[in-house]
């Protein structure tokens, strides 16, 4: 972790580019496969949409109410299950998201990371 | 000399860095920490004086004993009872709220009602929902008006004949507001309903008065007034105890056993089932001597004068919105805030990452976020140990968090 980073916790700039200007947020009008959760320890909300071409993903789009960690979090998985099929698009896990976001996400915030997965499980697969 | 010059050598958690910064500790709301000599007293009892309470009949179950009731009278002293049997000890506000609800909620009948308020803790909430549902009974509660105070209009108009149970804060732990507590209570006696008050966010910080009060019940917990975790203390009023069968079984509880049945034991062991939180009893009562030391008039000042800076100088910051009544009125040593485009968390975080702990999220108290139409707020609260400087630091760094991300 280097110097700067330390300093703001977190809040890798990977983290911040996506919380600022987020590449997959916004409404997916005619998406297959939506879903919505809630993580109960802060009240974070994210819905994840995506367009299904027969069995792979075309298009994903996220709304929700949540902290950076979490939006960028669910930005980054938009992008990473795009053009997968849904059988590897369930297969993304927590190592793939953070080998992306570059940030020390500590215990206590690891369901930020992770509350974009779940949903993607239940839009995909109807269940958790 | 400033409470806190006075105070902040004895609290030895201050030393800490964190996140290459001095610890600024503002989450005494959650837990506060404590002073050395409340450490002590609980490792010296440990390493000297420790056996199980009132069955023993050897010497160090005698001392154990004697400094365990020691324990309860100093709290009512501290509270101002008017009897020792008035003061049971509990594993915390939650415990006791949640014993209160149980013993309560057995005699509760169908269409029944317990008055709650908007502003409550889960703790002073759920218990209640489990007491109701169980018995058929109807459970209200009275809203918050507009300036984060209560609608007594409204909490005149839904206590009925029907009304069994007024159960509220004494302050609210998010929005800081000092209920009319004399008063709430005198209606409900007048409606003849029990009052029950959670003053968890009132214990640490006001001088307290059962007498004055003239509650039914009283609830708080040890570790948010300098003490130990595991402790709560319950106070209820004698007359009433003595006419409520305990909801809650086990030994110390008792004077006789029948595989049937069982004698109850005297006031206030009768609430008492199983060994007690001893150690806790310990710490407890030096955190009471500390406190007392210092005087509670002097820390409801010291806090006040913390609140008040923190209120203004939050409120002046562009984009940062404060909860609860104005800076002018009495309020709690609580300070809710959100940063506009930042959530709570983000805001902890990074604050975090200046050594600066402040809380956030939804403190316990979703029904009132949802009434403040927020999914959560950052809150920093006070203790003796913090510092004007500490307010400072935090409102430089709010000050700094729009651009952080
Ligand atoms: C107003 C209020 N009531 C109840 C509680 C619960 O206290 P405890 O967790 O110690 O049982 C708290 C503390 O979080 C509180 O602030």
């Amino acid at each position: 972790m280097s110097a700067t980073q330390a300093a703001r916790g977190p809040y890798s700039d990977v983290i911040r580019e996506r919380w600022r200007r987020p590449r997959f947020r916004g409404e997916l009008p005619g998406a297959g496969a939506v879903a919505e959760d809630v993580n109960p320890l802060c009240g974070d909300r994210v819905r994840l949409m995506l367009a299904l071409e027969g069995e792979r993903v075309s298009a994903a789009r996220f709304v929700g109410d949540s902290c950076a960690i979490c939006a960028a979090s669910a930005d980054v998985l938009a992008e990473l299950v795009v053009g997968r099929s849904r059988a590897e698009a369930l297969r993304v896990g927590a190592a793939d998201l953070l080998a992306v976001l570059q940030a020390d996400i500590r215990p206590t915030r690891m369901r930020c990371v992770t509350l974009p997965l779940s949903v993607l499980a239940t839009a995909l697969n109807g269940k958790r | 000399m400033r409470l806190d010059e006075l105070t902040r050598p004895d609290f030895p958690i201050l030393e800490r860095v964190v996140n290459g910064h001095p610890l600024v500790y503002l989450d005494s709301a959650a837990s506060s920490q404590r002073p050395r000599t409340v450490i002590e007293a609980m490792s010296q009892y440990y390493a000297r004086s420790h056996a199980n309470v009132h069955r023993s009949i050897h010497t160090l179950g005698e001392e154990a004993t004697e400094l365990y009731e020691a324990a309860r009278d100093r709290v009512q002293r501290f509270i101002g009872a008017q009897h020792r049997e008035e003061v049971i000890f509990t594993r915390g506000t939650t415990d006791g709220l949640s014993l209160l609800a149980e013993t309560i909620g057995r005699t509760l009948r169908a269409g029944d009602e317990v008055l709650i308020t908007e502003l409550e803790h889960h703790s002073n909430i759920v218990p209640w929902q489990l007491a109701t549902r169980d018995r058929g009974a109807v459970l209200k509660a009275v809203p918050l008006g507009d300036d984060g105070t209560l609608d007594l209009g409204a909490f005149e108009r839904l206590i009925t004949r029907r009304t069994r149970v007024v159960a509220f804060a004494h302050v609210s732990n998010v929005l800081g507001t000092i209920n009319p507590v004399a008063g709430m209570c005198a209606r409900a006696r007048q409606a003849g309903a029990f009052s029950v008050v959670d003053g968890a966010q009132a214990a640490p910080h006001l001088s307290l008065d059962m007498c004055a009060l003239d509650c039914d019940f009283y609830a708080f917990s040890a570790h948010k007034m300098l003490g130990p975790t595991g402790l709560g203390v319950l106070y209820g009023r004698r007359k009433v105890l003595e006419a409520l069968e305990p909801g809650r079984g086990g030994s110390e509880m008792i004077k006789e056993v029948w595989i049937d049945r069982a004698q109850w034991n005297d006031l206030p062991w009768r609430f008492e089932p199983g060994t007690p939180p001893i150690a806790e009893a310990v710490g407890l009562s030096a955190a009471i001597e500390y406190l007392e030391k210092l005087g509670m008039d002097a820390v409801a000042e010291h806090e006040r004068a913390l609140t008040r800076q923190t209120l203004e100088g939050l409120a002046a910051i562009p984009g940062v919105r404060v909860y609860g009544p104005p800076a002018s009125e009495a309020r709690g040593a609580v300070v809710a805030f959100s940063v506009e485009g930042l959530h709570p968390h983000d805001v902890a975080a990074l604050l975090d990452a200046e050594g600066i702990a402040v809380r956030a999220g939804h403190h316990c108290a979703m029904p009132l976020m949802r009434r403040l139409g927020v999914v959560g707020t950052s809150r920093a609260s006070f203790s003796v140990f913090n510092s004007p400087e500490e307010v400072r630091h935090l409102l430089a760094a709010v000050g700094e968090l729009r651009t952080a991300l």
